[in-house]
């Protein structure tokens, strides 16, 4: 083993501190119902169901929590023949 | 044709969730389609052992109430993308989990993937019943010590009676894991030995997996064992057992000093 693997070796209690706290920080805020990111998962997909039959097959939802930032990505195939209806309706 | 596998134990904290990530990740890099099923509703582990816990979107649980799709649940690894994650809920309550719903599931499961592997609850209760409910092969994951192997003699009962497969006649196919097994304590009688611990069980054996802070590095890491390091004693011990699990014959190894053991266990007891 190199010295620096040595090193390297050491260093996975960092990263599993870094990961604890920020699953956490989340964890304890949906104990106290504050989920943003869920609240806002459930309201973009309720917002698009008003104006579109949403297929739940065409729903992509994707997040990644971070410390500072979390991202959610809400993909939706919207069919082209809903789109006129919308557009009537608009 | 889809395997379901379950890893079960009985007792707590003797490493099936380890084993779970570690022989999922081990077939799934042999090319194989897998789908890890995280039973462990309330308490779920999986998915920070797997480095996912931050991509949960839907659960198990949402997908037997409707709520979620499985194909929205489950989660694609990052590192190798025949590897699917599907998470325990960690804020419903047990009993959400149905009967019907899981067998909705599996099937489902069955359908898309090669392996299902269920990583059960601890204890003897519903969860660990609905865990191994539908499967057709399970690995006994269990300690050289005397409350683990206690355990996994309970656990082997209800695997030949409360299992479907049981209760349709068939013999269930089970193989016992011995983790976090240290060769020196066992040969200096502190520990109990392999050989003990197949005797009292009497299932074959499918690997011995050292106890190694590899393994905690790992964990640490969020990156299964086999992956984090894939030339250390644990990662070898498990990629060898997922290689039995699919059929082949791998010579097996006593954890550090690798005598061969293949020749004793032959004819008797070799999985
Ligand atoms: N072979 C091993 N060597 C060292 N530590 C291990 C090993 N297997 C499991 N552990 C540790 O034991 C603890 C319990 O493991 P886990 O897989 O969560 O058990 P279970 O799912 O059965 O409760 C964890 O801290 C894990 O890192
Ligand atoms: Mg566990």
């Amino acid at each position: 083993m190199s010295i620096l693997q040595f090193f390297s070796r050491k260093g996975s209690a960092p990263v599993a501190r870094d990961r604890l706290q920020i699953l956490l920080a989340h964890e304890r805020a949906v104990g106290g119902q504050n989920d943003l990111v869920g609240v806002l998962r459930e309201e973009i997909l309720a917002v698009i169901a008003k104006h579109v039959p949403v297929e739940p097959d065409n729903v992509r939802v994707k997040m990644e929590r971070g410390e500072a930032i979390s991202t959610l990505e809400v993909e939706v195939d919207i069919p082209s023949q809903a789109k006129v209806r919308v557009a009537l309706s608009a | 044709m889809a395997k379901v596998l379950v890893v079960t134990s009985g007792k707590g904290g003797v490493g099936k969730t380890t084993s779970t990530a570690a022989l999922g990740a081990a077939l799934a890099q042999t090319g194989q389609n897998v789908a890890v099923v995280d039973f462990d509703v309330g308490l779920r582990n999986l998915d920070l052992v797997m480095g996912a816990e931050r991509r949960v979107v839907y659960d198990l649980i949402n997908v037997t109430q409707g709520d979620a799709k499985l194909s929205q649940a489950l989660i694609r690894d990052k590192r190798i993308d025949t590897l699917h994650l599907l998470p325990a809920s960690q804020t419903r309550d047990k009993d959400a989990l149905t009967e019907e719903g899981v067998a909705k599931v599996m099937e489902e499961l069955r359908a898309k993937f090669d392996w299902v592997i269920c990583d059960s609850p601890a204890g003897i209760e519903r969860g660990a019943w609905l865990a191994m409910r539908h499967a057709d092969v399970a690995v006994v994951v269990t300690n050289p010590e005397v409350s683990s192997v206690r355990d996994s003699d309970r656990i082997i009962g209800l695997l030949d009676s409360k299992t479907l497969k049981a209760e349709r006649g068939e013999r269930m196919d089970k193989h016992l894991l011995l983790t976090r097994y240290e060769t020196g304590r066992a040969e200096r009688g502190e520990m109990l030995k392999v050989d003990d611990v197949l005797e009292i069980l009497s299932i074959p054996l499918l690997g011995i997996i050292p106890e190694s802070e590899e393994v905690l590095r790992a964990s640490n890491l969020g990156t299964p064992v086999t992956l984090s390091n894939p030339n250390s004693a644990p990662a070898k011990a498990y990629a060898d057992a997922a290689k039995r699990l699919m059929g082949e014959s791998v010579t097996m190894m006593v954890p550090q000093n690798k005598r061969s053991f293949f020749g004793m266990l032959f004819g008797r007891k070799a999985a």
